[in-house]
């Protein structure tokens, strides 16, 4: 027995010592992400940036397929096999983990300080007590256009909506190319391209989304109805056979040269630069008259949070504080093209068309989407409601007004300020 | 007592050749099926689970919105196995019937090419035939200009009334192999002195076939439908590789797999209710189970069986 506890305690002993060398060399954190795409980007450029500067801290990138990262890492996260660092989607999904304790409140944290209240929106509890990720970038809605197409038609950049309808009517009468490239198969892109980039002129951005939020406004409002309307329009724009046409079809229809216009979010920027060997320009979502405030969906898109359980707070820290750091921001913003910084530094960008979608933060009132913040909580979801129904109006298999019915009815149902 | 001591012995090699299976089929199977009805029986009210009885069966079935869903998704999936019950099956018995025929050339080859499309993967399944009919690349657009039939081209992933229609069909061509298959096995073990008794009394080809062949391979057709039934109602991969888990365009291609898995891990903004998810899978269950139960007791029983 006693040779027994000896052994037992000089391997204990040795273990400690071993892992308390190790500790001491260095630390090795991990981020979960769904960004799969940016894998090499994070391996290349951000995370050697920071291992110059934070010696002792390696950094892992691991990422999962979008459509599995909720489910997955919300078993990872059960499990407590998650990472140590969590990449945030917006609103309700972080609010969720918040809530059941697996991200960690850091609001208190140095580089925090870098954010204005809409940027961290997205990631604060209601009453904005407490907020758990470090924002990093939003994404701009608007219409990418090939502009040897428009040179060629002869059509010029529209500004109101009565010219953006006469330049589709233009060169859809040209014959050759494509007016707009969008397919209703995917169903969200009718609704994030569609509805979520055209109507917040309709409903006036802001004043609009809060306005259903607090119960003052409904669905069935006017400016509701009428951004359906528009969007019905599109019908006749779109090519043969949208209704069956996914979104890499659509991708493709533009960068092949073959639409003249595509409904964009600012993070296709990247991919369209590589696929396309045509001029791109971007033009924001037309307003109705001449000189009207445009309103833009800025949408808050991604951020980081801690993970409560994580065995290394102190290194995570040090990380997330130097993602609040102008360094950070300009990296990831030049790396990716059309991931806007939501920081308050001065962030200089080289890509042309990245330039052209974050300047209109200054000549329009910004906005989000307007289903993310609270509104999606319940059952029916709003967010999929909105999804069927643009694509139902552009298909014209609903008009306008039933469409908006239905999507109030289904808020109202479980939504007591819209009761 | 030492005058019967074999009686007495257990017999362990039973038990310990049975075990690998039993234990790894109780794992897998049979303990997640229970945890799965048992948690169709719970919901979360202020953040703890708590034991609600059928409250949420009741909610599947009651609640206008969720009833709908669920009708819906059962209406498709009735749909779904008709066309493999109309489709698949009657033109698998066909193929078979033909190629267990003699002096039928290559086929070997038929047979197999036939059943190559089952082996594959739903995802290079699903997405071969979403290329194929796409209108914009696909190539079945322009083969039917070729033959001046483009007016019958439509988007009919895209539409509503076709979707559904058409990814059954894409699954009748992927699972024709299994019917043809078990069917020319069946047809393979008829003896021959039989069909040539029958050809003595004068009754011999297509009628040789309708008289003496079809009601010896009945029992197979049955074991057939079963499987059609079980497969058809489980179905999930095919419609979520085409058309996503949202199955649309609204929700027409919805069956009871895919608004199981929506309802279980969520989509997009709608966060996963595994309570309201394991109810749905629980109904799934139940009706598979009444469907086989129906086929064991009530026709399976009554069919005739031949012994050689």
């Amino acid at each position: 027995m006693k040779i027994n506890h000896l052994t037992r305690g000089l391997m204990l002993s040795s273990c400690l010592v071993v892992g308390g060398m190790a500790a001491a060399e260095e630390v090795t954190i991990t981020i979960e992400s769904w960004r799969n795409d940016d894998l090499t980007i994070w391996q290349d450029k951000i995370i050697p940036a920071f291992e110059a500067s934070h010696a002792g801290i390696k950094v892992k990138f691991t990422p999962t397929a979008p459509g599995e990262y909720n489910a997955a890492l919300n078993s990872k996260l059960d499990a407590g096999s998650a990472g140590d660092m969590i990449t945030c989607r917006p609103f309700d999904v972080s609010l969720a983990l918040y809530e059941k304790g697996h991200l960690a409140a850091i609001q208190d944290l140095d580089g925090m300080k870098n954010f204005g209240p809409v940027a961290k929106s997205g990631w604060s509890t209601d009453d904005g007590s407490a907020t758990y990720c470090m924002p990093m970038a939003s994404v701009i809605h608007g219409f990418i256009y090939n502009k040897e197409a428009f040179k060629e038609v002869g059509v010029d950049v529209p500004k109101t909506e009565g010219e953006f309808f006469a330049a589709l009517d233009k060169i859809k009468a040209d014959g050759n190319y494509l007016p707009m490239a969008m397919g209703t198969n995917d169903q969200w892109e009718a609704a994030t391209m569609g509805y979520y980039n055209i109507g917040p002129n309709y409903w006036k951005g802001e004043e609009g989304r809060l306005g259903l939020i607090n119960g003052t406004s409904k669905l069935t409002d006017k400016p509701w109805v009428d951004a359906f309307a528009s969007l019905a329009k599109w019908g006749d724009y779109l090519g043969d056979g949208y209704e069956a046409q996914t979104y890499p079809d659509s991708q493709n229809l533009f960068t092949l040269g073959r639409a003249a216009i595509y409904p964009a979010g600012s993070w296709e920027i990247s991919g369209f630069n590589t696929q396309a060997d045509f001029e791109m320009g971007a033009f924001y979502p037309p307003v109705k008259n001449a000189g009207d405030t445009c309103y833009i969906s800025d949408h808050t898109d991604i951020a980081m949070g801690m993970n409560k359980a994580t065995a290394h707070p102190k290194e995570v820290k040090e990380f997330l504080n130097w993602m609040g750091s102008a360094e950070f921001a300009s990296l990831y913003a030049n790396a990716l093209p059309g991931f806007f910084s939501l920081s308050n530094h001065d962030v200089k960008m080289d890509d042309p068309l990245a330039q052209e979608f974050v300047s209109w933060r200054g000549q329009c009132e910004s906005t989000i989407r307007p289903t993310y913040q609270i509104l999606s909580r319940g059952e029916p979801n709003l967010e999929t409601d909105m999804w069927n129904a643009s694509v139902a109006v552009i298909k014209g298999s609903e008009t306008p007004e039933d469409a908006a019915a239905r999507m109030q009815k289904g808020l109202a149902s479980w939504y007591k300020p819209q009761q | 007592m030492s005058t019967q001591p074999h009686k007495k012995r257990t017999r362990w090699h039973i038990a310990v050749f049975l075990a690998p299976a039993v234990l790894v089929y109780t794992a897998i199977m049979i303990l997640p099926l229970f945890g799965t009805m048992q948690n169709s029986l719970f919901n979360e009210i202020d953040k703890s689970r708590v034991f609600v009885g059928l409250q949420n069966f009741y909610k599947l079935f009651q609640d206008p919105r969720w009833s709908a869903d669920f009708w819906n998704a059962l209406g498709n999936n009735a749909w779904f196995f008709l066309i493999h019950m109309l489709v698949q099956n009657p033109i698998g018995i066909a193929l078979a019937a033909i190629l267990s025929n003699p002096r039928l050339r290559f086929a070997k080859f038929y047979r197999t090419a036939i059943f190559i499309p089952t082996i594959l993967s739903f995802v290079i399944v699903g997405f071969a035939w979403k290329l194929i009919l796409s209108p914009i690349w696909g190539i079945t657009p322009s083969m039917l200009d070729a033959v001046g039939l483009k007016f019958l081209f439509a988007p009919w992933l895209g539409k509503e009334e076709y979707a559904l229609t058409t990814i059954a069909l894409i699954s009748v061509w992927q699972f024709i192999g299994i019917p043809m298959m078990l069917i020319f096995a069946a047809l393979l073990s008829i003896p021959d002195d039989v069909l040539e008794a029958a050809e003595c009394d004068g009754i011999t080809g297509m009628s040789a076939f309708w008289k003496i062949k079809l009601p010896l391979i009945l029992p197979s057709i049955g074991i057939i439908s079963v499987l059609t039934f079980v497969g058809n109602f489980n179905a999930f991969d095919l419609i979520y590789t085409i058309q996503g888990a949202l199955a649309g365009p609204d929700f027409s291609t919805d069956i009871l797999g895919t608004f199981m898995y929506r309802t279980f891990f969520g989509f997009q903004l709608q966060l996963g209710d595994p309570y309201m998810g394991s109810t749905i899978a629980s109904a799934m269950f139940g009706i598979i189970l009444v469907g086989v139960c129906i086929y064991l007791f009530a026709i399976q029983t009554r069919l005739r069986r031949y012994q050689f």
